[in-house]
């Protein structure tokens, strides 16, 4: 359906729906790049003005990718509850932003409406939306899932101590696990990426962070970021696997660059249930075995995108995350390079985006808060996103020695920017987490991360790869 | 008269981590130390440092006269030519253009060709160097690694002039050794710099070189700087790859990298032989 918009004595036509979302989307180099983007500053806020009129009812009649051609799309209506869209169903993509920032729609409100909305009704009412906007609705969205610990809990913030090594070295690997541990992180997920595709050294890297929960029984979980195709595999093998990893997008065409579909992740997904190694006995149940990562800008790399703008197709992929109750969904959103998200500016906008679109959708997302050295990003602009996701309720964000991965080479947070935040906004680490880290003295009673003494337990008792070197630490 | 506090040394504020040992396994940032939580002031210039050299990677133009009597003074003929992105911003954000020539460099690789093919000459191997993501890269280490290269390049192969391409990105190689009708090129390219790697090379290796090939037609040898993979091992597993390619007529995914292995195997008879 074509739509258009009069703004003064200018006419702007938008041929469909899409094309009105593309350009009320807010300047992003991805969507110059794919030739989606508003030609003029008015063009673009015409084609807000025109999308607050919108209802949403038409986004179920008017699909942005067929219905017959994509099983995202599939997914999307297949899976739709209208008794909870119901409440909704009579508001307009503008009405919707009002109502999302009322006090009517609180926390339980905005759980029972979530099955009702999709991607693009998500993706649609960001658009209109400011930096503000997207904090405050986030923070009032409820995901909380659990595995080993219970993670999103109101008041609290994860993170994923990520201990890569470029040559995946065993040593390396634990001695930056063990540094982020004595940091108070790694409640989310101690997730390595792996620089081998080799099944025996996964392996070896399945048994190494294992051995290292059980041996100072951290309530937390591993994974190992390779293809799901080899996560499969190596469960089959007997592999310790707690979550199982995968990058998703928004299209089944680019899925299908990745080598996955939704019915793979469903097979993994059910591999993973089979071994029963969640622990949290509580109401969230301990069976969310699912760890993705996304990211805007992933869709049209992979020359997938059907002329929708990436931050839609980002809220897409949300969809099929929502469909498989992960512990963990993780937008890397600064990692694509400039030619995506150029600036600060852009990573932080759609940081927040991301954040946005994915919880109320229903999904428990963190962010890795990164930039790459030919973006236009430093340090100040991670603070300035970290911050604000974690205000605005931010699941869980990277945790790496020094910001710096050395396996990567990008740039993303750290075990002190975890600290720092923790402090500055009054958060706690995963309940269960945060009583080991009292346990071990790493924290005090007060929730303050404590200096660690050469006499203290874990290093006195290391992890075996450490041990081997024979280290001293008298 | 006011109390002196007991301790006045500067670093009465700083919390030491009593695991700095485990640095010796990996030069990821561990045991940092914390000024209350947050990073002392010296990690925070050190990282301030470390990210400043590889925005200069990034930015820094390149030498090109320098690089070009480099290379020269190691006997090969070179070309300059430029991509389509006129600009590092437009190079940063269209890599697409990055991927092609100038009408005028074009030209000129066309006029180069024609008197190539007048004397009847085919080009069997061909280097392109291309600035990339890090001019350092380029400046540090193109020259040392070809002077290594020569030395296992055979002798029958007919080598190519030297192209040297301004705002390039991998896939200009494509229409480089295309025009130039070369059997294969080697695309020696400035890498993304890390925060501990602003100057690492990478190596590309196309056979049959045309527009419309993707990183799967590759094979890539990546983190060539003397902290990474040395010269020495890189020439060696270039020219090993690229003596694969012209047997098999294949490079990419159908081309396996098995030069470690070969390395070995030919170790292990050396062992057997002195058995």
């Amino acid at each position: 359906m074509a739509y258009r918009y009069i703004v003064g004595t200018i006419t702007y036509q938008f041929s469909d729906l899409k094309e009105v979302l593309a350009k009320a989307t807010p300047a992003r180099s991805g969507d110059y790049l794919a030739g989606l983007a508003a030609e003029t500053y008015a063009e673009r806020m015409s084609a807000r003005m025109c999308l607050a009129e919108i209802p949403l009812k038409q986004f179920l009649e008017e699909l942005i990718i067929p219905y017959e051609t994509d099983e995202v799309t599939r997914l999307i209506v297949d899976t739709h509850d209208k008794e909870a869209f119901a409440e909704i169903s009579h508001l307009t993509v503008g009405d919707f932003r009002d109502w999302l920032l009322s006090d009517i729609a609180d926390s339980v409100t905005l759980k029972r409406i979530a099955p009702g909305i999709t991607p693009e009704m998500a993706a649609a009412v960001s658009k209109l939306m400011r930096n503000q906007d997207l904090i405050l609705v986030a923070k009032k969205c409820r995901v909380i899932t659990s595995f080993r610990n219970t993670i999103g809990l109101p008041g609290h913030i994860s993170v994923r101590l990520q201990p890569n090594h470029p040559t995946d070295d065993a040593r390396g690997i634990a001695a930056s696990m063990l540094d982020g541990l004595l940091y108070g992180a790694g409640d989310a997920v101690i997730g390595i990426n792996p620089a081998t595709d080799s099944l025996p050294a996964l392996m070896d890297l399945y048994y190494l962070v294992d051995e290292v929960i059980n041996q100072y029984n951290i309530p937390t979980q591993s994974c190992i970021l390779t293809h799901v195709t080899n996560q499969i595999q190596l469960i089959e093998k007997g592999a310790p696997v707690d979550l199982v990893f995968q990058s998703i997008a928004g299209t089944e065409k680019a899925n299908k660059s990745f080598g996955i579909d939704i019915a793979l992740l469903k097979e993994a997904q059910s591999a993973a249930l089979s071994l029963n190694r969640g622990t949290v006995k509580n109401e969230y149940g301990g069976s969310n075995v699912m760890y993705f990562e996304t990211g805007q800008g992933s869709v049209l790399s992979a020359n997938a995108n059907f002329g929708v703008d990436q931050q839609t197709c980002e809220a897409r992929a949300y969809a099929i995350a929502r469909h498989l109750s992960p512990l963990l969904t993780n937008t890397v959103v600064g990692f694509i390079g400039p030619e995506y998200l150029y600036d600060g500016k852009q990573i932080i906008r759609a940081g927040l985006e991301d954040h946005f679109c994915g919880k109320l959708l229903g999904v428990p997302l963190g962010c890795d808060v990164c930039y790459t050295n030919h973006a236009e990003a430093d340090q100040d602009d991670m603070d300035t996103l970290m911050t604000l996701l974690a205000t605005a309720g931010l699941t869980f964000i990277m945790g790496i020695p020094g910001a710096d991965d050395i396996m990567l080479n990008y740039q993303t947070t750290s075990f002190h920017d975890a600290l720092y935040l923790r402090k500055v906004l009054g958060l706690r680490p995963a309940p269960e987490f945060e009583q080991w880290l009292k346990t071990m003295n790493i924290m005090d009673a007060q929730g303050q991360i404590q200096p660690v003494s050469k006499t203290h337990s874990m290093l006195q008792n290391m992890p075996k790869n450490l041990l081997s070197a024979q280290l001293k630490f008298c | 008269m006011s109390k002196i506090p007991k301790d006045i040394s500067p670093a009465a504020h700083l919390s030491v981590d009593p695991w700095r040992q485990l640095k010796g396994f990996t030069r990821a940032r561990i045991a940092l130390g914390r000024a209350g939580s947050s990073l002392p002031t010296k990690e925070v210039l050190d990282f301030g440092l470390a990210h400043a050299m590889a925005r200069d990677a990034v930015h820094l133009m390149l030498d090109i006269d320098a690089l070009e009597s480099g290379i020269q003074s190691q006997g090969f003929k070179t070309i300059r030519v430029h991509s389509k992105a006129p600009d590092r911003p437009t190079y940063l954000l269209r890599p697409d253009l990055g991927r092609r020539l100038t009408d005028q460099s074009l030209a000129e690789l066309e006029r180069v060709a024609m008197l190539s093919r007048n004397a009847a000459v085919t080009i069997d191997f061909m280097i392109v160097v291309g600035d990339g993501l890090s001019s350092l890269a380029v400046a540090h280490h193109v020259t040392p690694l070809l002077a290594e290269a020569l030395k296992y390049i055979p002798a029958e192969w007919k080598l190519g002039p030297v192209v040297i391409a301004s705002q390039a990105r991998v896939a200009l190689a494509d229409e480089i050794g295309q025009v130039l009708g070369a059997r294969m090129v080697a695309m020696l390219i400035g890498e993304r710099p890390g925060l501990s790697s602003p100057d690492s090379l990478g190596i590309y290796l196309t056979y049959h070189p045309r527009l419309g090939l993707s990183d799967a037609d590759r094979n890539c040898i990546s983190n060539v700087r003397p902290e990474g993979l040395h010269y020495v091992g890189a020439a060696k597993k270039l020219l090993w790859l690229a003596k694969e390619a012209a047997r098999l007529k294949v490079s990419g995914v159908a081309l396996k990298d098995e030069s470690d292995i070969q390395e070995i195997d030919q170790k292990s008879m050396l062992h057997i032989s002195k058995l």
